[in-house]
């Protein structure tokens, strides 16, 4: 775990709220074209390593590299500029927009229009470059149809692909996915891992989830929290029979 | 036939100049969900700063802008160093859905207060820059001046270019990702900050020229506690209301049917109805239209 080409890499990442201490030295690294599974039981601290890669939020200590820079954890607002991209657990659709017009919202940072240009009608080039980029990432997810639906009238495991576009469209480096299993049926699962294969050949992928029918069929590497530290990485063969990962897993009932 | 005219133009007139408070009120509501009951009592602040360039400069195209550009500052300094504070402070507890609004309520009270301690409690005068004397048609005189063609014109102009922002820019996307979903929002780039910092300063601007407007359109003199201001105040959030509150659309329309149910109820029915009117009609809207004459569904295209 030394490489520099690694697409992120934290170290020694610790955080406590009061006097709990939610995430203590904790490493990750991502390598580029790799997709990399977060696992532990409820509460071992995967959201908050989750939230202290967006800036959601700051930790107490550790370091954070991109493409082998050293670099400040970064702000939330910065994040897409950085190509990293993370769907929410909650997908958080806007009700009354329509679905293109919610996956738009995901590319607003390459709108370079200002107040100005905007007010004489300039930049209608930007408005229809990332209006064809929605659609496009629509199509990636397999949801091109659904571009003009009112985001409320989707089928629950479509607001989860549309909340996948909406973070493909800014075409991350880096894509973070934060259950995207969670709710779906099995036919729903089959295509998720369908394309998280695929967008493997473009980006590097780190999720949290349950299902490790997902975790096993599409992850190349594990990292498993618990109680807030990493007791277990490696390739997932390998993690899957840690002592330490069953022991983990066992102590909660969970599978 | 000339008084149903006049009635007409005087409404549409006055009916602009609460389009415009209308459109500050949506702006504010659509960037940080809060009903910004301070928005008079800042135009009311823009006003003086227009004045006193009127005092200082003598013309009105210098004064107008210069109080919208004081009512954008004013704006922006409450949102970064008064909301901002107060939305992550409050965005806990039994009060937290109220607690902005009502803080507004107190901004009212406090700017009031202030501008009367700098400027006094007396009249001053704002001079239009063009004549208030109706048009005559033959031997009638119409209620329609320069002056209110001007500020009709200006009116125009404005929503035009405020519609245009938001349609043809991704500024009113962001508005919304950012007042719907700061944390969405901040996932997709948008600067949620200063997204609603300009949301409050394009509120500030739209208010101060109907400050300015609503002065001299009146009998050109204003104070803290004119009238004029209590009812920029009232109408201001009515016809924000009555257009379905997240719409410029509907701020436009719900501005104009104020301004000509007023126009036409002093007319024809009581002036000591002037006050009560609005709320009879807001009460009506909210009966009928719970979502405004512009529900959401349209909405969100304007």
């Amino acid at each position: 775990m030394s490489t520099n080409s690694a697409a992120l890499r934290v170290e020694g990442v610790s955080i406590s709220f009061g006097g709990l201490r939610a995430l203590n030295d904790v490493y990750l690294e991502i390598g580029k074209n790799e997709v990399v599974g977060l696992i532990g039981p409820n509460g071992a601290g995967k959201t908050t390593l989750f939230n202290a890669l967006c800036g959601l939020v700051t930790p107490d200590s550790g370091s954070f590299y991109l493409d082998g820079h050293k670099h400040a954890f970064p702000r939330t607002d910065a994040l897409v500029d950085l190509g990293i991209a993370r769907t929410l657990q909650g997908v958080g659709l806007f009700a009354d927009l329509t679905v293109l017009e919610n996956v738009m919202i995901g590319a607003q940072h390459l709108a370079q229009t200002g107040l100005i240009s905007a007010a004489l009608a300039r930049n209608t080039k930007d408005e229809n470059r990332i209006r064809e980029r929605a659609r496009i990432a629509l199509e990636r997810v397999y949801a091109g149809g659904l571009a003009d639906r009112r985001a409320d009238t989707l089928s629950y495991p479509d607001t989860k692909r549309v909340a996948i576009a909406r973070a493909l469209v800014s075409e991350p480096k880096i894509l973070m996915l934060d259950e995207p299993a969670g709710g779906l049926g099995a036919q729903d699962i089959e295509w998720l891992n369908v394309l998280i294969r695929n967008l493997s050949a473009q980006m590097s992928v780190l999720l949290v989830e349950h299902h490790m029918d997902v975790i096993m069929s599409v992850c190349s590497k594990l990292y498993v929290l618990n109680f807030g530290e990493v007791i277990a990485s490696g390739d997932s063969e390998t993690v899957r029979r840690d002592p330490a990962v069953i022991a983990a897993y066992l102590g909660t009932g969970n599978s | 036939m000339i008084q149903f005219i006049n009635t007409l133009l005087i409404g549409i007139t006055a009916g602009s100049i609460y389009s415009l408070m209308a459109i500050a009120i949506v702006l504010v509501w659509r960037s940080t969900r809060v009903i910004n009951f301070a928005q008079a009592g800042m135009a009311l602040l823009s006003t003086y700063f227009g004045y006193e360039a009127m005092v200082h400069l003598n013309s009105f195209w210098i004064a107008l802008p210069v109080a919208m550009a004081g009512g954008a500052a004013v704006a922006a300094f409450i949102e970064l160093v008064f909301m901002r504070f107060l939305l992550k402070r409050s965005a806990h507890g039994a009060i937290s859905g109220v607690a902005p609004i009502i803080a507004t309520l107190g901004l009212l009270g406090v700017i009031r207060a202030l501008t009367s301690s700098i400027w006094g409690g007396q009249d001053v005068r704002i001079v239009g820059p063009v004549s208030n004397v109706g048009y005559s048609i033959g031997a009638n005189t119409l209620a329609f001046s320069p002056l209110k063609l001007l500020i009709l014109v200006t009116v125009i102009v404005l929503v035009l270019l405020l519609s245009l922002l938001f349609q043809k820019s991704s500024i009113g996307l962001s508005l919304r990702a950012s007042a719907f979903s700061p944390e969405i929002a901040r996932l997709s780039g948008i600067r949620v900050d200063a997204v609603r910092t300009l949301g409050w300063s394009l509120a500030g601007a739209s208010g101060a020229v109907a400050g300015m407007f609503q002065t001299v359109n009146g009998n050109g003199s204003f104070s803290p506690d004119s009238i004029e201001f209590s009812l920029l105040l009232v109408s201001g959030f009515i016809a924000a209301v009555i257009g379905g509150l997240d719409s410029l659309i509907g701020a436009v329309i719900g501005g104009l049917v104020l301004g000509l149910v007023i126009s036409f109820v002093l007319m024809y029915i009581s002036s000591s109805l002037f006050f009560i009117a609005p709320f009879v009609i807001l009460l009506i809207v909210l009966f009928l239209r719970p979502q405004g004459i512009i529900g959401a569904k349209a909405a969100r295209r304007a």
